[in-house]
């Protein structure tokens, strides 16, 4: 009797993909009905349907609609982004700017030691002073642990005992009033004065300039991580260009970076506002072209510090190591970015591949510089990639040619063209998509030389992406689940940071994924009760208007929002 | 067994019968009720490749300094100021990273077994691939959809704990993968819905759901809770004033220990910790400076820390410790190592064969090396898991949870 049990157990418990049987491939050829169409365009190609969506989708036409969204450029931008991500200025900023006006604690020293230059701004200036100098006094303190103790007396020197008091026990109104009176200077003073406790509550009342100078308090190198979330954030629930918005978050992460790695903490920002956002409609290969050069690529996967081992000249003189060459980037450019892990390639191709990009370096990562090919770390050898010989002494530039060769070679691979469309089917279609549709999009991809957009194209103009196999059959991520939460309620956001923070505890930290195959495409990686639990709390939190930063206009239950149902898309 | 001393043995004593979680109410009266003692496996996985080269050192080992002319940690003997940075002598030949420090104790006592030239026999060093096969307890095989933890459940005697196999962290791991019920939990103490009322209308519609795969999580994810609810309301200090370093590994064993001194019938555990993929910077000027050395001593402290809170309950407990494959042999003129092959294992547990090193070792002379280029492989990993799983948790059924291999013991428990 036992037997049945566990059979009808280990169904139930399914090992099988998502919903419907996947190995039915009927299931993707039998088309939903028309009604259902808005419905499945609109939870595949946006971050879930606002009030109202459907209705405008289906005034414009859906086919209409679909092609607009192929064509963000035609699509003028939500003003009320626009606004909201102005105020998030290293968002617009270069990465060297963002190391000098947000520097690390190592950095501040270094200006101060007159090592480094200070930001122009005499503002920003004045502030890394003050930190610097508040700095200096916790050091100086040493064995005394509790680093309120010198600050408590400060704020009693700074404010009257009125003031304090109204800080304190004050109404939202009374706070900001007594705090807005007071100068720049003393604000950034008292800021920094202010128990934990009173700042966060400051924050939360506070207009997005004085919670932007509260955040500073917190130390500005994190101004940089907390911009990119919320920003992300923002844009997944207010951008009108919702399918761009998609893509950047499906290109970010197959060509993920780890924002916690070293450098790479101020390099992410321009990676992904200058690299990955223009590139995700255009050719593969200049995306892929785009990744290989970009600081943050090369320093995250550590090409920067490979070298040839008959390079001319070794990196580093005297007591530092001679330096050597470096597969990181080589091997997943290969395995992750391309070919595909079983795309073809072999050992020796990951080693011949990493000896063209020798070279391929940063000038000053630290101070967030720029891509340089540096040929003096070349390995100027001949190699031979996938069958195909590069000729040693690379010609032209001093062997950049050898690297650019590589692109082209894994950029135009059909095992490149299968790799790409079935992630992309993965994400809009189905976690196991099926192969016609598949090998359907790869065609495209080969003959297009590599447009996405044509492949996009390819994948929504399909039977199998209007079927009942793909219907419904997705389960959110964590991302796309608090998006769409927020959509759903039609949530004012005047901020995004506790949101950030959701995503997190849902099991997506956003731009922290350590290892650079990204956060997976597939359901499965989302199916487990820790997250289950996290998204039930969170709808609860939601629907009763607790999330902080969030106003709710359109009230939805928590049960709704926290249904089964509404954890698939 | 009976249920006066069930009780008495468990956390839930403290609940009361009538609040208890309707599967112990069931069991208690079922004639095969579980033991409270069962037998617990602990697996501890290193994300990334650590390199065993560096955290079990061959310190007898010539060729070890000749490859790696900067990034090896000295010989025991070493004096004046690479005494701090000397690898800590285990048996002649082989020496601890000098972060390991607190497990020195454990091997001397012989609680701690160290498997060495131990890996996966696939020849792939894609971290993605390696993982998977090590998870899914068949390398090479990519079809397989569940864990060897999973597999390796023993089969129940009556109805079965929900939190029988815990992974920790927000993803339910690979390992754990399967048919049995197995839990993804970050904190014990945020597993619940946080509004009674609203938790049990979500329980009603998962449970009413028609997709069947949203259907069995919810009602795994619900009986947890319902289980977790006995250790919710009790505030946890570890024993014996052992301190877990902060961080990921630090929180998920004290959580751990936390659970299976619950007596909520535990007896499988999965946690991880990443960072181990050092392609720079892996040690650094000195031995211990450097990425690695960071990371050892965190790995070490906690380690200890969970011996230490764990108590006698060790002697019920093993804690296994694996990697996906292991580093280049040769350092890379990065002060770093490239990915390599086979790697070392930790096993640590009151019923454990400890204070030596396990397995055949195959040196490190260029024609000794695997590709010319790694550490070789003399122990298949499943040697180790299998003999953990048939010999420790009592489960023979190999064939199902090793398939298409049959592992040899080593004798370590």
């Amino acid at each position: 009797m036992r037997k049945p049990a566990l059979l009808a157990l280990a169904c139930l418990c399914g090992l099988a993909a998502f919903a419907k049987n996947p190995h039915d491939a009927r299931q993707f050829l039998r088309q939903i009905p028309n009604n259902d169409k808005v419905s499945q365009a609109l939870n595949r190609l946006t971050f879930g349907p606002r009030p109202g969506d459907a209705e405008r989708v289906r005034a414009m036409g859906l086919k209409k609609w679909i092609d607009l969204e192929l064509h963000p450029d035609r699509i003028p931008e939500n003003p009320v982004l626009t606004a909201k991500l102005k105020t998030l200025d290293t968002l617009a900023m270069s990465s060297a700017e963002l190391v000098r006006d947000y520097p690390t604690p190592q950095m501040v020293r270094q200006m101060v030691a007159g090592q480094a230059p200070f930001p122009a701004d005499p503002g920003r200036r004045m502030l890394i002073q003050k930190l610097a100098a508040k700095a200096e006094l916790k050091q100086g303190q040493g064995d005394q642990p509790n680093p309120t103790a010198p600050d408590a007396p400060a704020l009693a020197s700074l404010l009257t005992r009125e003031q304090i008091r109204t800080l304190r026990t004050g109404t939202a109104q009374q706070r900001l009033a007594a705090f807005q009176t007071l100068s720049t200077d003393k604000q950034d003073d008292v800021i920094a004065a202010l128990p934990a406790g009173l700042r966060q509550g400051l924050f939360q009342i506070a207009p997005p300039e004085l919670r932007r100078k509260i955040e500073m308090a917190n130390g500005p190198q994190q101004m940089v991580a907390r911009d990119l979330m919320e920003g992300k954030l923002l844009r997944a629930i207010y951008s009108d260009r919702q399918l761009d918005e998609v893509l950047a978050d499906f290109w970010f992460n197959h060509f993920n970076i780890f924002l916690d790695k070293g450098a790479d903490h101020y390099l992410v920002t321009e990676y992904e506002r200058d690299v990955i956002r223009p590139g995700v409609l255009g050719k593969f290969r200049d995306l892929l072209e785009a990744t290989a050069k970009s600081p943050a690529m090369l320093f995250y996967l550590d090409n920067w510090q490979s070298v040839g081992p008959d390079a001319p000249q070794p990196r580093g003189q005297g007591k530092k190591a001679r330096r050597g060459l470096n597969e990181n980037y080589g091997r997943e450019l290969l395995e992750l970015h391309t070919l595909g892990v079983d795309g073809g390639y072999t050992q020796k191709d990951v080693t011949e591949v990493a000896r063209c990009f020798t070279g391929w370096t940063i000038n000053q990562p630290q101070r967030g510089g720029a891509f340089q090919f540096n040929p003096r770390l070349h390995d100027n050898g001949e190699k031979v990639v996938l069958g195909v010989t590069i000729p040693a002494g690379g010609g032209g530039i001093g062997g950049i040619q050898d690297g650019e060769k590589v692109l082209d070679i894994v950029a135009r691979h059909p095992s490149t063209a299968h790799f790409i469309s079935t992630k992309l089917a993965q994400r809009f279609v189905a976690d196991d998509p099926p192969a016609a549709l598949v090998n359907r999009m790869a065609q495209t991809f080969l003959k297009t030389d590599g447009d996405l957009r044509e492949v996009m194209q390819t994948m929504l103009a399909s039977k199998e992406f209007w079927s009942v196999g793909a219907y419904r059959s997705k389960m959110k991520s964590p991302l796309e689940m608090v998006a769409s939460a927020v959509r759903a309620v039609n949530g004012d956001v005047d901020f995004a940071f506790a949101l950030a923070n959701q995503v997190a505890q849902l099991g997506q930290p956003l731009y922290r994924k350590q290892e650079p195959t990204g956060y997976s495409n597939s359901s499965q990686e989302w199916m487990n009760s820790a997250g289950l639990l996290a998204r039930m709390n969170f709808a609860l939190q939601l629907a009763n208007g607790k999330v902080p930063g969030v106003k709710v206009q359109m009230a939805k239950a928590a049960t709704e929002l926290g249904s089964p149902e509404f954890q698939k898309r | 067994m009976t249920r006066r001393i069930f009780l008495r043995n468990s956390a839930l004593a403290m609940v009361g019968v009538g609040s208890a979680p309707l599967w112990l109410e069931r069991a208690l009266y079922a004639a095969d009720a579980p033991s409270p003692r069962k037998k617990i496996l602990v697996a501890i996985f290193q994300r990334g490749a650590a390199d065993g080269l560096n955290v079990v050192v061959p310190h007898g080992e010539k060729a070890y300094y000749d490859l790696r002319p900067t990034i090896s940690v000295p010989r025991p003997s070493a004096s004046g100021d690479k005494r701090e940075d000397a690898a800590i002598d285990l048996d002649g030949f082989f020496g601890f990273h000098p972060s390991l420090a607190p497990l020195k104790p454990l091997f001397d006592r012989r609680h701690l077994a160290i498997v060495d030239a131990v890996g996966s026999p696939d020849p792939t060093r894609s971290h993605f691939d390696a993982q998977d096969y090590m998870e899914s307890g068949t390398p090479g095989i990519k079809a397989t959809r569940d864990g060897w933890m999973n597999r390796a459940l023993p089969k129940p005697g009556g109805k079965v704990s929900p939190v029988r196999a815990v992974s920790l962290g927000p993803t339910l791991a690979r390992s754990m993968a399967g048919p049995n019920p197995a839990i993804a939990l970050q904190s014990i103490g945020a597993f619940q819905v946080r509004d009674p009322e609203a938790a049990r209308q979500f329980q009603d519609m998962y449970l009413a759901s028609k997709d069947p795969v949203m259907r069995a999580a919810g009602r795994e994810t619900f009986e947890a809770v319902s289980m977790l609810q006995s250790v919710q309301s009790q505030p946890y200090s570890p024993a014996a004033g052992a301190q877990y370093p902060r961080g990921r590994l630090g929180d998920s064993l004290r959580q751990i220990a936390q659970l299976i001194k619950s007596d909520v019938g535990v007896e499988m555990a999965f946690a991880d910790v990443g960072g181990w993929d050092h392609h720079v910077n892996e040690l650094g000027q000195r031995a211990s400076d450097g990425q690695l050395a960071v990371l050892l001593r965190d790995y070490g402290q906690a380690l200890g820390a969970f011996w230490q809170d764990m108590g006698d309950r060790m002697s019920d407990v093993v804690v296994v410790t694996m990697s996906e494959f292991g580093r280049t042999a040769h350092e890379n003129g990065n002060r770093g190592t490239d990915h390599g092959h086979a790697n070392c294992m930790f096993v640590m547990g009151g019923a454990v064969k400890g204070g030596k090193v396990y397995g055949r070792w195959p040196g490190l002379e260029k024609e000794q090396l695997y590709e010319g280029r790694d550490l070789a492989l003399t122990t298949d990993f499943r040697d180790v898991l299998g003999e953990l799983v048939s010999r420790h948790l009592g489960n023979p059924t190999l064939k199902s949870v090793f398939p298409g291999y049959s592992p040899k013991a080593l004798g370590l428990v």
